[in-house]
C-alpha cells in the first residue's frame, strides 16, 4: 500500500468537489434552505393549534359581542376562530381541510359541521360541548416541565444534518464511482500501480473529509441565525457525526462496487435513502408508529446516527450513553467496507 | 536472438457465445512498432487490454520480457485507451501531476509537456479541451512512467488530418527513443506509416502477420487495375488474368500493366473509369477476406 497514491487521489478527489462550483454550493445551500424553510414554517407563526369556522361574520376576525358561543369554548388555548359570512362558505373550507370545524354562532340551539374522517374535528367537538359545562376546580394536579422548553427546530437540526450527509456520502461516492467506472476513469487508472484498496480509501477519507467540513459550516451557518439548544458536549457530538459519516460513506462505497448504470445506481440509492428519509426520525418522531416500523427502523444507520446525535445535542448524553448507537454504526461501516472492497471492479 | 519484449501464447477471450478473441500468438522484439490491424469488431482492442491486463484472458499466455507480467507490470508499460475520461475538473497540470505522483520513476512534466505540445492547454480543465489535446494529453499520461512498452489503442481515431499527422510524429518520436509500440487502427494509411511488423486480425484470429511491403508483396503482388463491374459483358471466367469483385468493381491483378491492358482490350472490355494502382494493406485484406477494412 502506497500512502502517497492514496494523498494524490484524495487531494484530486476534493479538487473535484470544490471546483465543481454548482455541486459544491448545493451541499451547503440545501440544508440551509431546508431549516430556513422549517424556522419559518413552525417557528415564527403564532399558531399551530385547531381552526374553527365561525359564521355569521362580516369580517374574517370573529366579532364575538353578540355570539351565542360559550365563552370557554371562545377562550381555549389553541384554538384559532375565523370568520365567514354564511354557512356555504364555511362549508367549502371545511370540505377542503381548511378549517377544523364549523359552528353558527348566533343560534340559540348549538348548531355545528365537521368532517367524519376529521381527528382534528372530533377533538374540537369535545372543546365545544365542554365549552357548556361548568369547569370542575381542583381537579388533577398540574405541574409545569421546568427547564428550557426544546423547539422543534432544536430537534429538527439533527436530522437535517444527518439527511444531508446521508444524501452527500450515497451520491458523493456511490453514484460518482459508477459514473467513473461508466466513463472510462476508473480503467485510466486501472493501468497505474493504483490498487483497488488504496483507491477506495482515498474515495473515502475523501468523502468523510469533505462531509466533516460541510458539516461544521452549516453548523456555524445555521447556529448564528437560528441559536440552536445544545447540551451536550461538541466534542462528542463530531465523533458520532464522524461515525455516521464513515458509516454512509461505507454504504455508498458498497453500492459503487460494480455496476455501470447510472439509472440502476440511482435507483438503488433511491431504494436505500428515501426509507431512511422518512423511518429513521429525520422530520417526525416514530412514537406511535406500528412496531413493525420501528422494528425496522432500528437496521437503518442513519436512526442511530440521529437518535445518538439529539441525545447529545439536546439531551446532554455522554459518548458512553450513546455507545449502542455507536457500535451499531462501527458494525455497518466494517461489514460494508469489507463487502465493498471484496466486491470492486474497475470496470465490470 | 533477443527475449521479444511481448509474446502471446493462444490467447482467447471469450464472452458467453462470442469469441473476441479466437486463439491469437504473436511476439514482439523490442524497440519495434507493432500494429494490429483490421475492421471494427476484430477483437484488436479485447485483446490489446487482455494483454494490458486490463480484463482477464478465458485462456492463453502474456510473457513480458520472457516471464509472466507481475504486480510490476503496471510500472513499466504505458497505455492509452480507445475510450477514457478524465476528472472533469482537474487542469490539464493537476491531471498530469496527479498520475505522475502514481508511479515510482516518472518522466520530466516538461519533457512531456514539450513532446505532446501541451503547453498552451496547461491550465484549462479537461473538459474544456479539443479532441485532438485530449489524445496527446493521453499520450503524455502513457508516457509518464518512462514505459518500455507503448499500448496505443487507435490512437488517431476522430482526429482531423492535422492533428493525426501531428500525433503519428509524436509516435514515431517515441519509437525513436527505443521504446517498443503496440498499437492498433483499422486505418492502413496509419500502419503503413508507423509500424515497423503488422499482424491483420479478422473476427477474433490473426490472418496475416509480417511487415507492410513483406505483405504487400505476399498476398498482392502486381498491379491492380480496377473497372466498374458493368464495364464488363463477357463472362469473367473468359478474362485470362486473376481477378476479384469488391463492392461493385472489377480488380484485377496483372504483372505488367502494359501486358494486362493489352488482354483487356483484346477482349474488348470497355476501359473508361478505369484506376490503376499499386497493392497496399488494405488490398491485402481484401485478398485475404472478400471485405474491405471499413465495412
Amino acid at each position: 500500500m502506497s500512502w502517497k497514491r492514496i494523498w494524490v487521489m484524495f487531494k484530486a478527489r476534493n479538487y473535484e468537489f470544490f471546483r465543481d462550483k454548482a455541486a459544491f454550493g448545493w451541499n451547503f445551500l440545501f440544508p440551509f434552505l431546508i431549516i430556513a424553510g422549517f424556522a419559518i414554517t413552525f417557528g415564527e407563526r403564532d399558531f399551530s393549534g385547531y381552526k374553527v369556522g365561525v359564521f355569521p361574520s362580516v369580517t374574517e376576525k370573529v366579532d364575538f359581542s353578540r355570539t351565542n358561543l360559550p365563552e370557554k369554548f371562545r377562550r381555549t388555548e389553541h384554538l384559532q376562530f375565523i370568520g365567514f359570512p354564511d354557512l356555504a362558505a364555511g362549508l367549502e373550507k371545511l370540505r377542503h381541510h381548511q378549517i377544523d370545524f364549523l359552528v353558527r354562532q348566533d343560534s340559540t340551539t348549538p348548531q355545528y359541521w365537521q368532517l367524519g374522517a376529521s381527528p382534528k374535528g372530533d377533538l374540537v367537538e369535545r372543546l365545544f360541548q365542554a365549552g357548556f359545562v361548568k369547569e370542575q376546580s381542583g381537579f388533577g394536579i398540574k405541574e409545569l416541565v421546568p427547564g428550557t422548553e426544546i423547539r422543534y427546530i432544536d430537534w429538527l437540526f439533527p436530522g437535517i444534518l444527518g439527511m444531508n450527509m446521508m444524501f452527500s456520502a450515497l451520491w458523493g461516492v456511490g453514484y460518482v464511482v459508477v459514473r467513473y467506472r461508466k466513463n472510462g476513469v476508473l480503467k485510466r487508472l486501472k493501468a497505474t500501480p493504483l490498487t483497488a484498496f488504496e483507491y477506495l480509501t482515498a474515495q473515502a477519507v475523501s468523502r468523510f473529509f469533505l462531509l466533516i467540513f460541510t458539516l461544521i459550516v452549516v453548523w456555524i451557518g445555521a447556529d448564528l441565525l437560528f441559536s440552536f439548544h445544545m447540551v451536550g458536549s461538541y466534542f462528542d457530538l463530531l465523533v458520532v457525526f464522524s461515525l455516521g459519516g464513515l458509516c454512509l460513506t461505507s454504504i455508498g462505497l458498497l453500492l459503487a462496487a460494480r455496476g455501470t448504470s447510472e439509472e440502476f445506481t440511482s435507483g438503488a440509492l433511491n431504494f436505500l435513502a428515501w426509507p431512511m428519509m422518512f423511518l429513521s426520525e429525520v422530520w417526525f418522531s416514530l412514537e406511535g408508529a406500528p412496531q413493525w416500523v420501528r422494528h425496522f427502523a432500528e437496521f437503518l444507520p442513519l436512526t442511530h446516527l440521529l437518535r445518538a446525535a439529539r441525545k447529545i445535542m439536546n439531551d446532554g448524553a455522554s459518548l458512553a450513553q450513546v455507545g449502542t448507537e455507536c457500535l451499531a454504526l462501527i458494525g455497518v461501516t466494517l461489514v460494508c467496507l469489507v463487502l465493498g472492497a471484496a466486491l470492486f471492479s474497475w470496470n465490470e | 536472438m533477443s527475449i521479444p519484449m511481448l509474446e502471446v501464447r493462444n490467447l482467447v477471450k471469450r464472452y458467453r457465445e462470442v469469441e473476441a478473441v479466437a486463439g491469437i500468438s504473436f511476439a514482439i522484439r523490442p524497440g519495434i512498432c507493432f500494429g494490429l490491424l483490421g475492421p471494427n469488431g476484430a477483437g484488436k482492442t479485447t485483446a490489446l487490454e487482455v494483454i494490458e491486463g486490463i480484463i482477464p484472458p478465458t485462456s492463453g499466455e502474456i510473457l513480458f520480457s520472457g516471464a509472466p507480467r507481475t504486480a510490476s507490470f503496471r510500472e513499466e508499460v504505458g497505455i492509452q485507451f480507445q475510450h477514457t475520461t478524465l476528472l472533469d475538473f482537474l487542469t490539464v497540470r493537476d491531471t498530469l501531476v496527479t498520475f505522475r505522483n502514481l508511479y515510482r520513476d516518472a518522466e520530466s512534466l516538461d519533457y512531456l509537456v514539450e513532446l505532446c505540445s501541451l503547453q498552451e492547454i496547461l491550465g484549462n480543465m479537461n473538459n474544456k479541451i479539443s479532441g485532438g489535446q485530449s489524445q496527446r494529453l493521453m499520450l503524455a499520461l502513457a508516457l509518464l512512467n518512462k514505459p518500455k512498452l507503448v499500448f496505443l489503442d487507435e490512437p488517431s481515431t476522430g482526429l482531423d488530418p492535422q492533428a493525426r499527422h501531428h500525433l503519428w510524429e509524436i509516435v514515431r518520436s517515441i519509437r525513436e527513443q527505443g521504446k517498443t509500440i503496440v498499437l492498433t487502427t483499422h486505418a492502413m494509411d496509419e500502419a503503413e506509416y508507423l509500424c515497423d511488423e503488422i499482424a491483420i486480425m479478422d473476427h477474433g484470429r490473426i490472418i496475416a502477420q509480417g511487415s507492410p511491403v513483406d505483405l504487400v508483396h505476399r498476398h498482392c503482388g502486381g498491379t491492380i487495375i480496377s473497372l466498374p463491374r458493368e464495364n464488363v459483358t463477357i463472362p469473367l471466367a473468359g478474362i485470362p488474368l486473376p481477378l476479384r469483385e469488391v463492392n461493385g468493381l472489377l480488380e484485377i491483378t496483372v504483372e505488367r500493366i502494359d501486358l494486362g491492358l493489352e488482354t483487356l482490350l483484346g477482349l474488348k472490355i470497355d476501359l473508361s473509369e478505369m484506376t490503376v494502382h499499386s497493392p497496399d494493406l488494405e488490398d491485402v485484406f481484401i485478398h485475404l477476406t472478400g471485405r474491405k477494412l471499413r465495412e
